[in-house]
């Protein structure tokens, strides 16, 4: 009775099929409100609209909140929860084990700042594809609060401590070092997040995005500048970011003259609206004068701060066969017999 | 006094006796002088001439200015660990001739720099004066040349007083210098021209002489840290991570050029490898846990300090269960001081290094062949136990010269250990759990990103057998039982110990690693000397064995030999085996900074049997 049959409206899915639902993962148990969350949700955005396979990514972190979300996002994709400030070392020996995945790194401003600042600091030397998301929330939120190396000097904690260090610029940092595309948002800015994160998808090279991420327990109150008040209040919009996807038709509002066009390695564009008159993302001395003036200034820049689509990275550099080095059996692997037999040769 | 050796031909002294392949030779030169290819030569040319020869270069933490001495030790039995007593000694280091000299047993031999007046020195000893200036620069006026080629003096001026043939030491030379036709003319002008001194001027009074002997046939010569890479490069290693550090260091490069040669597509230049030198050990060993856990054949080699820098990873490695290889190449102790010499001083610590209660698997190969089997067998042992497997190499067998059986090829397919292939999948279905015994001995099943085969998150040590977070107690108990389980079945799976059962023997001697050439000798010694029967097990790999108590059981005293204070194997044996056989254990211990010798140990076991 085929006629009677009340037609089942389509389950939305996106250009592979997939639905949003496929995208999540396991029932975060970070505090209610926390950044962290609201950019789990972008994360599960961005991987949906991009139409990205789940089983094509690897996640991995450290310790500390931000490193508990790659198991609240991607519940198809391996995982790793590896050991404090280390996860850039995992992720690099996991990504040259199988090139062909797509690496996504959650690390937090402790994990990434203070205990991991050296292998931060090699991974975007070596321009490893991977997105480092750094969930920036200025403490230890796990630990209960204690100052990070991203707090601001004169940032007061809950206990009263006045922080009398200067913080570690990661954007500036990861720029100076490196990496090809160095952005930095806010956790509660969907459109703007996700724009990034679109784009950081797209990439083949260290994304280093660093996402100003409030702790609601521990850093939200007034003596802090990461709290929602704060940055809300401070937070200056380098460009709209909007990212058009090549498989994807969109039309992107801009307006012709005022918008700067990067290719992006598979051929997508990202367009970036710029409120400063003059600014290019393409402009190292630029981007990093960019990140000292608003510092200066108590602000901190958003936006696409920094990209060279076009710079070798790690992998590329390595010259790996196409097929990932895990999958590789004796037969690609093991030199024939010939081979041992002309070096016993060399050494009798 | 030591007993006469059976190659001394008659009992009188003087010119007219010859102890023919039985002698050590001691070669005192200053770091960065270039005396290496100058040993070498000597080296390759009692080995070409079949006589079985073993190298042992002293030297110290720097790069130039520092002594160092190199020893040969020519043997005509086959005994090739380090000899104690210098028979014929090489002074070329002003710095150290007086001490060098003064430390010589009576009647042995001095070649020396004629300006440094050695021969006042004492008068039981030959001495021999050559002029290496005036030699030196009728070869070459190249004043920084001179410098160079002077060691090259001193190997023809020893194929005289030692019978080492020229045309050897030019073989020899020419297999260093091959390519470089200029470097060969210059160094066999220094070469003649010391020979040709040596012949018109110096009357030979000592006994020792290099004979053409056939010992060394399908013999090679070569370092174990090059054996360890040829080993880990036909085992099908993809991923490497290393960070320099002495003395492991030459493994690494000496696989990096191997890869480059051997693995890489003639034709498209692409490589079937990735190594990285990290920024420290820490990202060293990250790196490769994150290679294991992706699926990769993946090593890093690091020595001491750096095992200490990756203990948090290795017991990540042996909770989260991901295969990886490390190489410890052992020396002594922390920081500066000895870094340039040899130890077994990391057993205790590797064996549980990590927090929490964290047991790992360490091979413990026994010569360079072994460090090639070792290498090779280690990828199979790591990814079937699905965790860090350690090799446990030191300085002495890692950057010396070494007589060997060449290697053989190793055709067996590779054991890849317990992954899900799309069979397993089907079988296992939705019961499938990434902790879960399925096997009964421990050994869960472990899938692969990229593969169509379900996915899991990674942890440490809090989730279930679903590989779920779980703090639940129930669930942490039952896993950490089943990973002991596991490290049981570990137990049948590593290499075998090697057990010389002799009938009628209360006496067993257990040893590993490099104390085996040692041993081997001494049990000889101890024979020969004092009339002692010994069983020997050599210990391969830990955890034991079941046949090493049975070992312990069935002997009335044990001597337990290796190279550190403490008696770190022995503890270890302790902690595994009958209480109720503690007692008859005893250390034999060396710890000097020295490679082990066999006097050594003789003199020490006879020393415990006199006591009981």
């Amino acid at each position: 009775m085929s006629e009677t049959a009340v037609p089942v409206p389509p389950k939305k899915v996106n250009r592979i099929g997939m639905e949003l639902a496929t995208y999540r993962g396991s029932k975060t148990t970070l505090c209610a409100g926390c950044g962290h969350n609201a950019i789990t949700e972008r994360i599960i955005d961005a991987f949906y609209e991009m139409g990205v396979d789940p089983k094509r990514v690897m996640k991995f972190s450290g310790i500390g909140c931000s490193s508990k979300s790659p198991a609240y996002f991607l519940n198809q994709s391996h995982g790793f929860n590896s050991v404090h400030g280390r996860m850039p070392s995992v992720a690099t020996g996991a990504l040259l084990a199988n090139a062909s995945m797509l690496g996504i790194g959650i690390s937090g401003d402790g994990d990434t700042g203070a205990i991991g600042i050296g292998q931060f600091v090699h991974t975007m030397r070596r321009n490893l594809p991977l997105i480092y998301i750094i969930e920036d929330n200025g403490c230890y939120g796990l630990t209960k609060g204690q100052f990070s190396p991203t707090a601001d000097l004169g940032s007061k904690a809950k206990n009263g401590v006045v922080n009398d260090l200067p913080p570690i610029d990661t954007c500036a940092l990861a720029i100076e070092l490196g990496a090809s595309f160095v952005a930095r948002s806010f956790s509660g800015d969907k459109k703007q997040l996700l724009g990034i994160l679109k784009a950081a998808i797209a990439h083949r090279g260290t994304c280093m995005i660093d996402v100003i991420s409030p702790c609601v327990t521990f850093n939200d109150h007034e003596g802090s500048t990461k709290s929602y008040a704060y940055a809300k209040d401070h937070d200056e919009v380098l460009g709209e970011v909007q990212f058009v996807p090549f498989f994807e038709d969109i039309t992107v509002e801009y307006e012709a003259g005022s918008t700067t066009a990067v290719t992006m390695h598979d051929g997508s564009h990202l367009y970036l609206r710029k409120v400063a008159e003059d600014y290019n993302p393409s402009n190292k001395m630029a981007a990093i004068s960019l990140l000292h003036e608003t510092a200066a200034r108590g602000e901190f820049a958003t936006g696409m701060i920094y990209i060279a689509p076009d710079q070798e990275n790690f992998i590329d550099a390595m010259n790996m066969v196409e097929k990932p080095l895990a999958m590789l059996g004796a037969d690609q692997t093991r030199p024939p017999k010939a081979v041992l037999d002309e070096l016993m040769a060399g050494l009798r | 006094m030591s007993s006469p050796s059976p190659s001394v031909e008659s009992a009188a002294t003087g010119p007219e006796t010859h102890v023919i392949n039985d002698f050590s030779i001691q070669i005192a030169t200053v770091n960065g002088s270039g005396s290496q290819t100058a040993n070498m030569v000597i080296l390759r040319a009692i080995f070409q001439m079949g006589v079985p020869v073993s190298g042992k270069n002293l030297f110290p933490s720097n790069i130039a200015g520092l002594p160092t001495w190199y020893t040969i030790r020519a043997n005509h039995k086959g005994y090739i660990s380090r000899r104690k007593e210098i028979d014929f000694c090489v002074a070329m280091n002003p710095e150290t001739a007086k001490e060098d000299v003064m430390s010589l047993r009576p009647g042995a031999a001095v070649v020396y720099d004629e300006p440094l007046n050695l021969n006042a020195l004492r008068a039981d000893l030959i001495f021999y004066p050559v002029p290496f200036d005036k030699i030196v620069n009728a070869v070459t006026t190249d004043a920084k040349l001179r410098r160079l080629v002077r060691n090259m003096v001193y190997d023809g001026v020893l194929s005289h007083l030692l019978s080492i043939d020229l045309t050897e030491m030019e073989k020899a030379l020419g297999t260093m210098l091959g390519k470089k036709p200029k470097a060969m003319q210059l160094n066999m002008g220094a070469l003649e021209a010391g020979k040709k001194f040596a012949v018109e001027n110096l009357k030979i009074q000592h006994p020792f002489k290099i004979e053409r002997l056939n010992k060394t046939a399908g013999q090679i010569l070569v370092e174990g840290n090059a054996a360890a890479a040829m080993g880990c490069m036909f085992a099908g290693v993809t991923v490497v991570a290393w960070y320099p550090i002495t003395p492991s260091s030459s493994l690494p490069e000496t696989l990096i050029g191997y890869m480059r040669k051997y693995r890489m597509d003639k034709e498209t230049g692409k490589s079937t490898f990735a190594i990285v030198q990290a920024e420290d050990e820490i990202a060293a060993i990250g790196m490769i846990v994150g290679a294991g856990w992706a699926g990769a054949r993946a090593m890093t080699s690091t020595s001491g300090p750096g095992v200490s820098l990756m203990s948090e990873f290795s017991g990540l490695a042996y909770y989260a269960e991901i295969p990886c290889v490390v190489f410890d190449i052992q020396r002594v102790g922390p920081s500066t001081g000895l870094p340039t010499r040899t130890a077994q001083g990391d057993i205790l610590s590797t064996a549980v290094n990590s927090h929490g209660d964290t047991q790992h698997i360490m091979l413990l190969p026994g010569s360079v062949e072994e460090c090639y089997e070792m290498a090779y067998a280690s990828f199979d042992v790591a990814e079937r136990m699905q965790t860090v497997v350690y090799v446990m190499s030191d300085l002495d067998l890692g950057m010396n010269t070494w007589m060997s059986p060449q290697f053989t090829y190793i055709d067996k397919s590779f054991d890849r250990g317990k992954v899900l292939d799309e069979a397993k999948v089907k079988e296992l279905g939705a019961t499938w759990g990434r902790y879960k015994d399925v096997d009964g001995d421990g050994i869960p099943y472990r899938s692969l990103p990229g593969t169509p085969a379900p996915s899991f998150f990674t942890r440490g040590s809090g989730h279930n057998a679903m590989a779920q977070y779980s703090e639940r107690a129930d669930d942490y108990a039952a896993n950490m039982d089943r990973l002991a389980r596991k490290f049981d079945t570990a137990r049948t799976v590593v290499p075998a110990p090697i057990l010389d059962k002799v009938a009628g023997a209360k006496v067993g001697i257990i040893a590993y690693g490099s104390s085996d050439f040692a041993v081997q000798e001494s049990r000889d010694q101890l024979l020969a000397e004092a009339g002692l029967k010994t069983s020997y097990l050599r210990l391969r790999a830990y955890p034991f064995a079941p046949s090493v108590e049975e070992f312990i059981r069935n002997h009335d005293r044990i001597y337990v030999v290796e190279q550190n204070r403490d008696g770190q194997m022995l503890k270890l044996l302790r902690m595994d085996s009958d209480p109720t056989l503690a007692a008859k254990m005893k250390s034999v211990l060396h710890y000097d900074g020295l490679p082990i010798d066999a006097r050594s140990v003789t003199d020490l076991i006879v020393a415990h049997e006199q006591a009981v």
